[in-house]
């Protein structure tokens, strides 16, 4: 499989401005410049079908699109570095190894959206990464490749690196932008969207690390060819990241629409002590869990959604035949409930309730009504909140009875698992 | 204490100026408030406040919401062990409960002595490693085991 992106993560390596120029890089946003126009930039996006990879996959072209020109105000450019959804962990890998490429596809972002100022929004904890990414960010200062009149085309980008300070929720793009104006990172109300009124109350791009970074390709390859790479609607490529009971984790850079069972047992090595399969998250924490019999799944936006399950940031968790699932499900909720902002009731009460309903079964003192309340709570925390921090909560909270539900009635009932416990999974 | 002295300002007006308002400097401030002293006091979050022009709560509720300000002095070696699912999968309860019998504390406090301090921590994006924890907010180490961890502590506690 050829690779894109991932060809650049060189264990170890950081490529510096001169080592991304001499490997082709920059050279996409040089045809840009000469090329094409805002219209003509949008339009190769759209006919690309890049989506939107930090979890939502909506059309990037066609998000851009909205963005209007003619308010007088300045058009804001965020990139979404706040990885924080659990299970992922690629963009780590493009900022560490080329942060370059990163920048490269802002500036084509900017440049199509009529941006001069953009925001790079990096979980506080990267530590690492923020520091390579700053570094890059000046060495393109140096190089003249960012600031004013860029390559004497008379096109000005400024860009800042912002480090969030540790809130999963900032990685909610309404979230994100309050924290981005100093705030508490609760989110807004839409409409109006961020496209409209975003940062500072003006037209506001927000797009993730990995889909900037695939614009450069998009720009020297054609967006045809991009296109072609993926399935039906969903183009190109994406970076898999895959964790749990698996021999091989890591980020696998494989075309959308693979199937989950190629990703696992080819890319990934199967499962971990040649156990079997049990359960497979396929897009982060928040997806609703497939079962060891529900592999077969292309791996795309739509093929997932009409699984009842999600693509959201690709990040595959991999749970092996000893795994006990309501311990699972309890780490799981016990995440959504430290990370509420607390700024909707559902929210803040419901994911606090399931927390302490799950703890209380996996402490051995289940009751019989327990499920019948997890579902009560399930089906108000759903769609009835500002943000899709509770629906994401919820999906798991929905899929892992009902898929497993023998597993919780014994544990209710027992006051034990039903799982003999290899590698114990406790909370 | 003066929070603001004059190479802390200096600093700090360099942050503000990349901002379109002083308020959504804040949090990059605040950054540099841990970076210096260590942690963020009452007296920082109000002197903060006093030179962005904010009144203190404001300060003070940005301060509170986010988990990387911390509001006590930290302690001289920092273990954030991840505890989310992929590392749970791979055991990061049972290594928690060794570093607390290590330590001789409970993940979320400090020793007496100010030396060591353990937290358990949600997703800190490096599933690939799991399990791992992040040392003192800057390295992640991962593939932990028990022997592992005592090497850590080794490490870090005798440096």
């Amino acid at each position: 499989m050829e690779k894109l992106i991932s060809k650049y993560f060189v264990p170890g390596k950081t490529f510096s401005i001169d080592e991304y120029i001499a490997d082709g890089g920059y050279q996409a946003i040089r045809t840009v410049f000469e090329k094409l126009d805002s219209a003509s930039l949008i339009e190769t996006v759209k006919k690309s079908n890049l989506r939107g990879l930090g979890g939502a996959g909506f059309p990037c072209g066609i998000k851009w699109s909205f963005v209007p020109q003619n308010t007088g105000k300045p058009v804001y450019l965020v990139v979404n570095a706040d990885e924080g959804e659990p299970g992922t962990f690629k963009d780590k890998y493009i900022i560490s190894h080329v942060p370059h490429l990163l920048i490269e596809g802002i500036m084509i972002a900017a440049f199509a959206n009529n941006v001069h100022k953009a925001f790079i929004y990096i979980r506080g904890e990267y530590t690492r990464p923020y520091q390579a990414l700053v570094k890059a960010v000046n060495e393109a200062y140096e190089k003249g490749y960012l600031g004013k009149n860029i390559f004497g085309k008379g096109f000005g980008l400024d860009i800042v690196v912002h480090r969030g300070a540790g809130a999963y929720i900032c990685g909610e793009e309404t979230g994100l932008l309050e924290s981005l104006e100093g705030k508490q990172g609760r989110p807004r109300l839409k409409p109006p969207f961020p496209a409209v009124v975003g940062l500072f109350g003006c037209p506001t791009v927000i797009n993730n690390v990995e889909t900037l970074s695939y614009l450069p390709f998009i720009i020297n390859r054609g967006a045809e060819w991009f296109a072609s790479l993926g399935s039906d609607k969903n183009g190109g490529m994406r970076l898999f990241s895959v964790s749990g009971h698996v021999k091989k984790p890591g980020v696998y850079e494989l075309p959308l629409g693979i199937p989950l069972r190629e990703i696992i047992y080819t890319y990934a090595g199967g499962i971990r002590d040649d156990r079997r399969l049990k359960a497979v998250v396929p897009g982060g924490l928040s997806a609703a869990i497939l079962k060891a019999d529900e592999i077969d799944v292309g791996m795309d936006f739509d093929q997932l959604r009409a699984k009842q399950t999600m693509a959201g940031s690709a990040g595959v968790i991999v749970m092996d035949e000893k795994t006990c699932m309501v311990r699972s499900l309890l780490v799981t909720m016990r995440f959504y409930a430290h990370e509420s902002c607390g700024q909707c009731s559902p929210c803040r009460e419901g994911t606090g309730w399931v927390h302490r309903i799950l703890e209380r079964i996996a402490s051995g003192g289940g009751k019989s009504k327990d499920l019948e309340n997890l579902s009560d709570i399930c089906s108000f925390m759903g769609g009835t909140t500002i943000c899709a921090l509770a629906d994401g909560a919820a999906m798991p909270l929905r899929s892992y009875p009902q898929k497993f539900k023998e597993e919780f009635e014994y544990f209710i009932r027992h006051g034990k698992s039903m799982i003999e416990q290899g590698e114990e999974v406790s909370a | 204490m003066n929070i603001f002295t004059e190479q802390f300002k200096k600093q700090a007006d360099e942050v503000v100026a990349r901002y379109e308002t002083k308020r959504a400097s804040l949090l990059e401030i605040l950054h540099l408030v841990m970076e210096t002293y260590g942690y963020v006091s009452v007296e920082a979050e109000e002197a903060v406040a006093d030179y962005l022009k904010l009144p203190p709560m404001d300060v003070h509720e940005v301060v509170t919401f986010y988990t990387l300000y911390y509001r006590q002095p930290k302690a001289k070696t920092r273990f954030n062990v991840c505890r989310t699912l992929s590392c749970s999968l791979a055991g990061s309860d049972r290594l928690i409960k060794h570093f607390e019998e290590k330590l001789g504390i409970k993940a979320g406090q400090k020793s007496a002595d100010g030396k060591c301090g353990l937290q358990a921590v949600e997703c800190l994006g490096a599933c690939e490693m799991a399990p791992m924890l992040q040392v003192n907010d800057d390295e992640y180490v991962g593939g932990l085991t028990k022997e592992r961890i005592d090497e850590l502590i080794k490490k870090y506690m005798t440096s």
